[in-house]
């Protein structure tokens, strides 16, 4: 973009402003909020739902904002009564062919057309249009795709192919026939679809929703023969109070324990207690390899969508990831076998459950390869959304709830285990563990700058005993794309890669809240809020290593052994292989 | 391209037909832009197979770094693309004027009971596929319907389910 200055009039002011933007840009610039559907800023322009349109002197008919260029001299109208007028048509038009049934739609008081709607002061409806009927996919572990509910805004297939590059949706058939859909209406469980969420995301309707758990957890709930088992992520804690109308980037750690146990939990713990163990693991199997001399560079393998991506683009990579199970699938692992002994319960009496930022966790849970003694280890997995929704639907007071402690013997974390939820986090965590192992010395500077922050591809290194180390992260299955070339082009390049599937990492997990009524989904300022929440959790903490942790140190005292033990062989570490479903294209796409 | 011939020579096996696929994908990668091609190589598959089968679609997106997605996207949305074999039959409704006014969408109507299909779908058996037509170029016998290149006109819904059921005769004899 140019740097050029120039002079335009919205609505008889004049503003200066830079040249080469589009009018909806200058506008915004402007303290105008040109109302908008497809726009999406980090995605390519659509232009498709014409609810942008403003009048610009000179020309017949009305411009689509996002995507008409400024020009010097150039004078535009938003909010003239013709314009206003046309506009609601637009949003009509669009409401006319839309199930009208909101108050029993997942996406109440959350959705976009919604707000749209109000907004352009539609207040009844004098017209039905023709409806579509389509059935509900339901065949993914994850993601559930309903057609009916969708407005073509085409927002999801940008997200798929731009930002994660996985190019699973397309539009198909035409004018009002027009369904996006994957290659050839495959079911979706059998498409190249990584369950990453984020469809679920930047979908402004509830066209795209995560398969919902909640009524199955209620259920089980009541069940007195059960032992219940809670688990929390990381970042469900920095994202929540989002649900509760709080601003971005609150830990609300103590409410989700407080809440669990009045929920009917008899144990919370904590994942963060078992992304301490993960980095015992992964941090041992890093320097086992760098002593052998390989496979280098080692990939970490901790995000599910991830794994999936993997296994379907790059399978020539597999012995370079690593094998050790997510802190979800860890720590599962630990309560079906040390805690059920522990407390001297049948671990098929145990009900184990996590909530996770992500909906790709679903997908993970039921992959039989992580099945522990032919139990599945992770029972039900439920998303930051839903665990605000049956927070609510049971009549918990979460904002003003005491807040209290996770339980023993898997609730003791270090800050280590807390910037796991944070793009650069897993690998900064690594290295805190790694260096105090190699050297015998003590890492004094452990907060790893060059790790952070949201840029795409971060490299870094660090000197471990006079050996440099070459790092890299990337966040977002896109990003992860890039990387992955770099790999392929030169094993040697990197000695460590962190993968994290979401942009910003697990924080902006596919099963987060939705973006509220000031904000959009994917808004990077509520990540850094998001991610701000976990820093401060890893500050705040005296044990900021993973391997310090305490009660880590007694499970290997007590259990396992030491790392990659047989026995952590067995229950903490896991294998992938090649999945090859229709629709994998060279991952060297060309985006349509 | 030597390929206009094929009719008078032995029908090609998949194989030989996949091969020019690729052939012709091969050519048009050496253009500018190949990507701007994908409806042609579209067409060439639907000449050389009648359809657009799925597995061709995967294969057109490995040789041109398209995804399938996006395939599925443009062959759906043109009419003239067929993406599920023809039936052994294929049965054109005209849909012209002359044989509108004449009570063709009746006719239609019966047929699609009749077969409990859908326009551009086959039969479960096979045997019939159906598709719209316009003028036929025979609206003295309105309403007509052509099924493969035989043209049945002045039909009835009761003589267009009789026709049906000739050829269905025919098929089990
Ligand atoms: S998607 Fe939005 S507008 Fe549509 S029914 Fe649901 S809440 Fe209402
Ligand atoms: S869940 Fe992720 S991979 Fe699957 S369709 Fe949605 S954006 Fe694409
Ligand atoms: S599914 Fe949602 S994001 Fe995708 S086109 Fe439809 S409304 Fe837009
Ligand atoms: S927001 Fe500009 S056309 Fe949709
Ligand atoms: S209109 Fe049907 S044959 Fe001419």
């Amino acid at each position: 973009m140019d740097n050029k200055k120039i002079t335009i009039t919205i609505n008889d002011q004049q503003y200066k402003v830079d040249a080469g933007q589009t009018i909806m840009q200058a506008a915004d610039q402007c303290g105008y909020r040109i109302p908008r559907l497809c726009y999406h800023p980090k995605l390519s322009i659509e232009g498709a739902c014409r609810v942008c349109i403003v009048q610009v002197a000179g020309m017949k008919n009305y411009v689509a904002s996002c995507a008409y260029p400024v020009a010097d001299g150039m004078k535009i109208d938003t909010n003239s009564r013709e314009l206003r007028q046309a506009r609601r048509d637009i949003v009509e038009l669009l409401l006319d062919n839309h199930p009208q049934d909101c108050h029993t739609c997942e996406r109440d008081g959350n959705c976009e057309l919604q707000r749209l709607a109000y907004s352009m002061g539609i207040r009844h409806r004098h017209f039905e249009g023709e409806r579509k009927h389509y059935d509900k996919d339901l065949s993914s572990a994850s993601v559930i795709r309903d057609p009916d509910k969708c407005i073509l805004c085409g927002r999801c297939v940008r997200m798929c192919s731009e930002i994660q590059g996985v190019h699973c949706l397309g539009q198909a058939h035409r004018g009002f026939n027009t369904v996006v859909m994957p290659a050839y209406n495959m079911p979706f469980a059998e498409t190249v679809c990584t369950t990453c969420g984020q469809c679920i995301n930047v979908c402004p309707t509830a066209s795209f929703v995560e398969k919902n758990h909640t009524q199955e957890l209620f259920e089980k709930l009541n069940d007195p023969d059960l032992i219940k088992v809670a688990q929390v992520a990381p970042s469900v804690r920095a994202a929540i109070g989002e649900s509760f109308g709080l601003p971005p980037g609150r830990n609300m750690e103590g409410q989700i324990a407080a809440t669990l146990r009045r929920m009917g939990f008899d144990y919370v713990f904590d994942t963060q207690f078992s992304a301490d163990l993960t980095i015992m693991e992964e941090g041992s199997e890093f320097l086992e390899r760098l002593q052998a001399k390989g496979p280098l560079p080692l990939i970490t393998s901790c995000s599910s969508a991830w794994m999936k991506y993997m296994e379907q683009f790059y399978p020539d990579l597999i012995e370079n990831i690593s094998t050790a199970k997510s802190p979800m699938s860890m720590a599962s692992a630990m309560i079906k076998t040390y805690f059920a002994h522990k407390i001297k319960a049948d671990p098929k009496k145990i009900l184990s459950v996590a909530f996770m930022c992500c909906t790709a966790k679903k997908y993970e849970a039921s992959r039989p390869e992580l099945d522990v003694n032919g139990m599945r280890a992770t029972d039900i997995v439920i998303t930051t959304r839903e665990l605000g929704w049956m927070t609510k639907s049971a009549g918990i007071d979460f904002i003003s709830i005491k807040p209290e402690k996770f339980d023993e013997p898997l609730g003791l974390s270090s800050g280590a285990g807390a910037i796991f939820g944070v793009t650069g986090g897993v690998m900064e965590a690594a290295i805190r563990t790694a260096y105090e192992l190699y050297t015998g010395e003590t890492l004094i500077d452990i907060e790893v700058n060059d790790l952070r922050g949201f840029k795409g591809v971060k490299e870094a290194k660090v000197v471990m005993d006079g050996q440099e180390l070459r790092l890299a992260v990337a966040h977002g299955l896109g990003n992860a794309h890039q990387v992955l070339e770099m790999v392929r082009e030169d094993r040697d390049r990197f000695h460590f890669v962190e993968v994290m599937g979401c942009p910003g990492g697990c924080i902006g997990g596919g099963g987060q809240p939705y973006a509220t009524a000031n904000s959009i989904p994917l808004d990077e300022e509520c990540l850094k809020a998001r991610a701000s929440a976990l820093y401060g959790l890893d500050r705040e903490k005296t044990i900021r290593r993973s391997h310090e942790n305490p009660d880590v140190q007694r499970l290997y005292r007590e259990f396992l052994g030491r790392p990659l033990s047989e026995k952590s062989h067995e229950l903490l570490h896991t294998h992938y292989k090649a999945k090859l479903p229709r629709g994998i294209v060279s991952p060297n796409l060309k985006v349509v | 391209m030597a390929t206009q011939t094929q009719e008078l020579t032995a029908p090609l096996t998949d194989e030989q037909k996949l091969a020019q696929v690729r052939e012709f994908i091969a050519e048009v990668m050496t253009h500018e832009h190949p990507d701007s091609y994908l409806i042609a190589v579209l067409h060439r598959t639907q000449e050389l197979y009648g359809y657009l089968p799925t597995e061709v679609m995967d294969e057109i997106a490995q040789e041109m770094g398209i995804p399938t997605a996006h395939i599925w996207g443009v062959a759906t949305f043109y009419h003239y693309f067929n993406l599920a074999p023809p039936g052994k039959h294929v049965i054109s409704v005209c849909l012209g004027t002359a044989c509108y006014v004449r009570g063709a969408a009746q006719i239609l109507q019966t047929i699609k009971d009749e077969l409990k299909i859908d326009v551009g779908d086959v039969t479960e058996d096979g045997l019939f596929s159906l598709q719209p037509a316009r003028c036929l170029g025979a609206c003295g016998l309105a309403p007509v319907v052509m099924i493969d290149d035989k043209i049945h006109g002045e039909l009835t819904p009761k003589k267009v389910t009789q026709l049906i059921n000739q050829y269905r005769k025919q098929a089990n004899k």
